[in-house]
């Protein structure tokens, strides 16, 4: 009946509009200049919009960094954030920069040789000079720009294997985490998928020696100022590995193993406490009241309130439920985390349990 | 020389061809399975412009879903149906395959069919002063294929199982395993089908498009003096036939993947409880194969708009468009790079990192010809008498969004930076203005233009600037702010952020996002209105309505096929003698006219120019 409705009043807006434009017509004087070309009038009143826009496009520009700038992730918890928000600073400076006078003199000249009758427009088709300039100055420009990204992107990129890094496996599965720790032996027992089975849910290798230590657990806790160096596995399909708060992020592949390396250097509690944190907190959690009072006038649950820790993301389109496929990270002192890893079971004790099970069972 | 022979030669083929053209014509000879290129021009306008509809309805209801996330709404009742929407709440494959549709029907049959496909075979032959393609025959077929295939794509939104849902770019595994989302079923084999199918009418249409250029230019015709528009779809075709027989690879062994056992992309798999047998394969290799369509894609896309600015700028700043030269060498530079930039798609994709570098230097060189082409377009403007028709309006918009656009490519092609930004909303707002929004003025621009050479009539102007500043407005006002969302660290392809509360306080930027969206998509209605009633109701247009050099427009207003009722006529200049002074400097080199066709060969009173 709704749909009725509406497709009835649509019909109606539209015979309505189309008996305007009649009436319109009709209502023209005979000399009016309908050649539907740009006349001197047009010129003059698109030239000012021109300009209007430029303006507006200015306070758009404002008013987002104004509102919105903070939307931006806080300080980088790792050791080489802080070189990548720089370099993004820096783009970024540069980019409003050539942004601000581009557009101005875009929108600017568009208004200000808005065409008149009668005005010659000047022959000007070519100039190397003037070629030359704007082709060397973003020569310039960018080269530096890339050498710098460049020594960046391979200080981030390139892992040094004999360093002292906790190796640590992120595997990745529709919906969902798990982190590998690889032990006392800082060494990851061999697996692939055809070894899943009953409690063996990362397909483990059992005969590997290496393997028996590793630990598998569902929340990732890692050692402040330490480097950990991130395996990464699939189950399935693509997932991609994404720690916004350490600038960080690898596609996760079936059939092979990818990795990244970065140094987290702000605890959980520390970034908590930040005044960033703080503030930010308080205002989600300010939303998430008002939101809460809908709620429950409608007879829903209300949300709870929001307390901040790291997460890692899936970024990479994987199925129906990509939109919930997160992990808690947790930033910790290194004794904190000692003791976190030492309540964890091993993955040989796991195997144990699960054949004194199966004999239980049998008898 | 030899070009110039080449083009005498193809004008005496021609003088005897037109005794065919007299031939009579039946309905569907006229206006179905048409020859002329004119008409098949027409053919992927309409085409093109009933699938863009589609696919920003699309985008119109994911963003609704995205501003008030999991709500009911009778648009999802009305659109959806139950099945995709129950109880009026959209669901989340649906609102995956909505963004993979989108993307799909978008990038390919909007803005490469519909852009490109148009403008292609509107222009190539009446500018460049041919009778028409160089094979009708293939042109005719490199439609109809194109019109089977989004047939094809349009019935896949109707399958059991749904459309395909694995994003436009199709990643394996995920869409080669229907167990992995239920869209990889029927609904990806109708994909890949439609898909095989584009890329072959886009070959046809490529290569035919290439031939009629370098054969078929009329006497005088020179490379040197080809209207930009035409250098940019030559080059376009070049690139097309460079990269899209790529994609077609990707697809079939995607397909081989999917029915026939074979392991090109799957590897070490367990899904749904079983291991599968696929062994050996790399997701990454198909990614790989993706771009190096996916990337010369984008420029497939934008050139053509670029081409079409040119052309519409310089016509109306009534003055030459600045730096010829340097356009055509941007022109192909861009073409050049674009096949060498691919991996920056893929700077966290797991590929070596040394790669990343290779792709970041060849990716920011790209910025260089771009930044030449929006200087010389600004310098263009400076000091011409602008006569500000929707055209040119939206020729300027693109130069503007352009830049915008553009200028957010230099973080996401630096390797670096796109560690943390990679498939954020930064990425979505980046491509949108630079290839989305730009390449959509670009048609548009082409559209209000060249109007009256299609249809004989001429757009209202006065809905062709309410299109034009309420589009221009909202255009901005959906993609700025994305930018900021995407910094904060937002995914795309979300079906909602609500299970991140720390993603709570982008709520309102997404309503707002959302709101511009809704009227910037309700007052393209406006331009089809016009655009239908100019069709039947608009002023009859004049042969030259915006007094333009090119040879488009020494043709009748009447359409005959052939184009031309006499000869062919000879070229004695460049396209772009506007505003062209005498020797004296009293008066323009034709006494009161401000542009001198390209037919009107060297006057006395005019000093040659070498362009």
């Amino acid at each position: 009946m709704t749909v009725f409705l509406i497709i009835v009043v649509v019909a109606l807006l539209g015979v309505t509009f189309w008996q305007m434009s009649k009436i319109l017509k009709l209502s023209k004087p005979a000399h009016h200049d309908s050649s539907q070309i740009a006349n001197d009038k047009d010129n003059s009143t698109q030239g000012y919009l021109m300009l209007g826009f430029v303006i507006f496009l200015y306070i758009l520009m404002f008013y987002s960094f104004w509102n919105w700038g903070d939307l931006y992730l806080p300080e980088a918890a790792s050791a080489h954030g802080g070189d990548y928000d720089t370099l993004m600073f820096i783009s970024i400076a540069l980019i409003m920069f050539v942004q601000v006078i581009t557009q101005f003199l875009l929108y600017f000249f568009a208004y200000k040789y808005r065409g008149e009758k009668g005005k010659k427009a000047l022959f000007y088709a070519d100039n190397d000079k003037l070629e030359f300039i704007w082709t060397i100055i973003p020569v310039i420009v960018l080269a530096g720009l890339i050498i710098y990204g460049l020594f960046t992107w391979s200080e981030i990129m390139n892992i040094e294997e004999d360093e002292d890094a906790m190796v640590v496996e992120l595997y990745a599965y529709q919906f969902g985490w798990k982190a590998r720790y690889s032990g006392e032996d800082n060494t990851l027992g061999k697996a692939n998928v055809r070894f899943i089975e009953g409690v063996n849910v990362l397909g483990i290798d059992e005969s590997d020696s290496y393997a028996m230590d590793d630990k598998i657990t569902t929340e990732l806790h890692l050692p402040v100022d330490k480097p950990v160096l991130f395996k990464f596995r699939s189950q399935d399909v693509l997932h991609s590995a994404y720690f916004p708060f350490f600038r960080a992020q690898m596609n996760v592949v079936p059939g092979m193993i990818t990795q990244f390396s970065f140094t987290p250097t702000i605890t959980s509690d520390e970034m908590r406490n930040s005044k960033f944190m703080v503030e930010k907190v308080e205002e989600l959690n300010e939303i998430r009241r008002e939101k809460s009072k809908e709620l429950v006038a409608n007879g829903d649950v209300a949300l709870d309130p929001y307390e901040f820790d790291y997460y890692l993301l899936c970024n990479k389109i994987c199925g129906i439920s990509h939109f919930n496929m997160q992990m808690k990270i947790v930033v910790e002192e290194e004794e904190d985390f000692k003791e976190w890893i030492g309540e964890q079971a091993t993955f040989g004790e796991g195997v144990e349990k699960q054949k004194e099970q199966q004999v239980t069972s049998n008898n | 020389m030899s070009a110039t022979a080449t083009a005498t030669a193809a004008h005496d083929h021609h003088d005897h061809g037109d005794h065919g053209h007299h031939h009579k014509e039946t309905f569907i000879t006229k206006y179905i399975f048409s020859q002329d290129h004119k008409m098949i021009a027409k053919q992927f306008l309409i085409t093109g412009l009933v699938m863009g509809t589609i696919g920003i309805l699309m985008s119109i209801l994911f963003r609704i879903q995205l501003a008030w996330p999991e709500e009911s709404s009778w648009v999802f009742e009305l659109f959806l149906g139950d099945k995709y929407a129950t109880d009026g709440v959209m669901n989340p494959d649906a609102y995956l395959a909505l963004v993979t549709i989108h993307g799909t029907i978008m990038v390919f049959f909007v803005l490469t069919a519909g852009l490109s496909g148009t403008f292609s075979n509107l222009l190539i032959p009446l500018q460049i002063g041919a009778r028409d393609m160089a094979s009708g025959f293939m042109n005719m077929l490199s439609y109809w294929i194109f019109f089977i295939s989004s047939v094809i794509m349009l019935s896949s939104l109707f399958v059991e199982s749904g459309p395909a849902s694995a994003g436009w770019t199709i990643y394996p595994p995920l869409s080669a395993l229907p167990e992995a989302i239920p869209g990889s079923g029927t609904g990806m084999t109708l994909w890949l089908v439609s898909m095989a199918l584009f890329i072959a009418q886009s070959l046809m249409g490529s290569l035919n498009y290439i031939v009629t250029v370098i054969n078929l230019r009329t006497e005088g015709m020179s490379m040197t003096r080809l209207p930009l528009t035409i250098w940019a779809l030559f080059v376009t075709a070049i690139i097309g036939v460079v990269s899209f027989p790529v994609l077609l690879s990707a697809a079939l062994m995607l397909i081989m993947d999917r029915s026939f056992g074979t392991s090109f992309f799957l590897s070490d798999i367990y899904i749904k409880g079983e291991v599968l047998a696929h062994q050996g394969g790399s997701p990454v290799l198909f990614e790989h194969l993706f771009w190096f369509l996916g990337h010369p894609e984008v420029y497939i896309v934008l050139l053509p708009a670029l081409g079409i600015t040119s052309e519409v700028i310089a016509t109306n700043s009534r003055k030459p468009i600045f730096g010829y030269r340097a356009m055509v060498a941007s022109i192909l530079a861009i073409a050049f790079l674009s096949t060498i930039v691919w991996g920056h798609h893929m700077f966290v994709s797991g590929m070596n990192p040394f790669l990343g570098s290779v792709f970041t230097f060849t990716t920011l060189l790209i910025a260089i010809p771009s930044a030449v082409k929006a200087f010389n377009y600004i310098t263009t403007l400076w000091k011409g008498n602008l006569q500000m028709n929707p055209g040119m309006l939206f020729s300027i918009g693109l130069v503007s969004t352009f830049i915008t656009g553009g200028l957010t490519g230099i973080i996401l092609g630096d390797s670096t930076l796109d560690i943390n930004v990679h498939d954020t909303y930064f990425v979505v707002a980046h491509f949108h203005l630079v290839m989305g929004i730009s390449a959509l003025y670009g048609l548009f621009a082409g559209v209000y233009h060249w109007f009256p050479k299609m249809f004989g009539r001429m757009m209202n102007k006065n809905l062709g600037y309410v299109h034009f500043w309420i589009t221009a407005i909202g255009a901005y006002g959906v993609f700025f702010p994305m930018h900021f969302i995407g910094m904060a660290g937002l995914p795309r392809r979300y079906y909602t952020n609500t299970n991140f509360p720390y993603f709570d306080d982008l709520a309102d930027v997404n309503v707002l996002i959302t709101v511009f969206a809704i009227i910037t998509a309700l007052v393209q209605l406006v331009f089809i209105y016009n655009f239908i009633h100019s069709i039947f109701y608009g002023r009859r247009a004049t042969q030259n309505p915006w007094k333009a050099n090119t040879l488009e427009w020494t043709t009748p207003v009447e359409h005959i096929h052939g184009n031309w009722p006499g000869k062919i006529p000879s070229v004695y200049r460049w396209s772009y003698d506007y505003s062209k002074l005498n020797k004296d400097e009293t008066d323009y080199v034709i006494a009161g006219q401000d542009y001198i066709p390209q037919t009107v060969p060297l006057q006395e009173n005019e000093e040659e120019l070498n362009h």
